[in-house]
């Protein structure tokens, strides 16, 4: 049995007898508590392996169909700099969705499977990918804000109880740091810029500003399964903990920057030292993620094209794998 | 609507009405897996880094090397087919590995040497 393929679902038990699943959810329950690692071949209960199919399914989508917004301005980059920049920040990103198409792999998952999904739009993918990237500032402020939020959630997957996705997610985050940093360097010299350019980049700020903050979902008293997946390990905090963490790191980041952030009730609350927001248009939201946003139908017919037009050249390279196996048994 | 939440890292997803169950497709490749193993720098073991699809070992390779040695990972990469992988069972824990729990004089510490001999 292949150390990748899913694990076994009942215990290996004398023939003839039932496996004993109380024992194995106990084991499984101890190994949680324990704070150790649940690894594939582990029994681990149907939900567990359902919902991390899930998360795990839709992270990785969100990774793909995130090349996306700044793959549009690559062939813009204003300088040879910039373009091999935001080449090697796509690339990543392709990188992390095989990352985390292999953990789900682990889990029983097929990948070509999970991108049908995704194609026909049974599994989804973050709404932040649908909104348009309208300006060359709009690369910067998804490097600082939108790769920010996602640092803000995937540092605590780091030690999500079951280990391929927790392994996966130490390599998304060291080259999550690269992402943010190249978007923010990237606004910096624009503000040193002309009037016009930090008036793109305030534009921008202004329109990615309040999706950013609906990245972390809804609030908390709306998201009822928060608390299975915490306990399973594989939510390591809430909606709302995660989100005003995300805040109150921004907050200084926009004022050395000197660009303002479109919230006027946003302000430090001097009890807490922690910062007071708007609030959040969640229904716009949940118009954007269930189809509605400018782009979802651009996004997702350029993911099928990928598979479609692109089918000749897997069609070619297990042509060329069947030639060279021939030549050698010859 | 469905209930969302920021599942997996860049943010929102609903959660109900998406199926998880691998079904057949019109895509899928039949291409096998293989596992990746990656050499840090010379010195070390090949280590595990995860998996991919390749047609053949040779495409794997190259595959790996674009994914996952893009920042100076690795200096050697090793696949193998997952198929070809013999691995120990988690059941068979216990009487697996139970022959080196008792023996405990196998580890350095389990002989007493007085404080004073030196270099040992
Ligand atoms: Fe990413
Ligand atoms: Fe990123």
């Amino acid at each position: 049995m292949s150390i990748a393929s899913p694990p076994v679902p009942a215990p290996a038990a004398d023939p003839g007898t039932t496996p004993d699943i109380e024992a194995l959810q106990r084991h499984f329950d101890d190994t949680i508590a324990a704070e150790h690692r649940i690894e594939p071949r582990d029994w681990m209960p149907d939900g567990y392996r359902r919902t991390l199919v899930r998360q795990i399914a839709q992270h990785a989508h969100s990774e793909i169909i995130g090349m996306q917004p700044e793959g549009d301005w690559l062939l813009s980059a204003p300088s040879l700099r910039r373009k091999a920049i935001l080449l090697a920040k796509v690339q990543d990103e392709a990188g992390h969705g095989l990352y985390l198409y292999s953990a789900a792999e682990t889990l029983g998952a097929d990948r070509a499977d999970l991108t049908d999904k995704l194609i026909e739009g049974r599994q989804k993918y973050s709404s932040i990918f649908n909104y348009p990237t309208l300006s060359y500032a709009d690369v910067g402020v998804i490097g600082w804000l939108v790769d920010g939020a996602a640092i803000c959630n995937q540092v605590p997957l780091c030690r999500s109880s079951y280990g391929p996705y927790a392994r996966a997610m130490i390599r998304i985050c060291k080259e999550e740091s690269f992402h943010q940093r190249q978007g923010y360097e990237l606004l910096l010299t624009m503000m040193r810029g002309t009037d016009e350019q930090r008036a793109m980049v305030q534009d921008a700020v202004d329109r990615w500003w309040w999706p950013s903050l609906m990245m972390f979902g809804p609030p908390d008293a709306e998201s009822p399964n928060t608390a299975q997946s915490m306990a399973w390990g594989i939510k390591r905090h809430t909606n709302d903990e995660l989100r005003q963490r995300y805040v109150d790191m921004t907050v200084p980041q926009a004022e050395f920057l000197g660009v303002t952030l479109p919230d006027p009730e946003l302000s430090l609350d001097p009890e807490t030292g922690r910062h007071r927001f708007g609030a959040i248009d969640w229904s716009e939201l949940k118009r954007v993620i269930s189809g509605e946003g400018a782009m979802n139908r651009l996004r997702l017919a350029r993911r099928r094209a990928a598979r479609d037009d692109n089918a000749w050249v897997t069609e070619a390279a297990t042509a060329y794998a069947e030639k060279h196996a021939a030549e050698k048994r010859a | 609507m469905s209930e969302m939440t920021a599942e997996g890292g860049h943010g929102a997803v609903p959660l109900s009405g998406v199926p998880v169950q691998p079904e057949p497709t019109v895509s899928r490749r039949d291409w096998p897996l293989y596992e990746v193993f990656v050499r840090g720098k010379r010195g070390l073991n090949h280590v595990h880094v995860g998996s991919l699809h390749a047609p053949d070992a040779e495409m794997a390779v190259h595959a790996a090397r674009d994914l996952y040695t893009r920042r100076n990972e690795g200096v050697s990469i090793w696949v193998v087919r997952s198929a070809d992988v013999t691995a120990s069972s988690p059941d068979e824990k216990d009487p697996m590995f139970a022959p080196s729990g008792d023996k405990v004089y196998r580890h350095p510490t389990f002989y007493d040497i007085p404080d004073d001999v030196p270099h040992i």
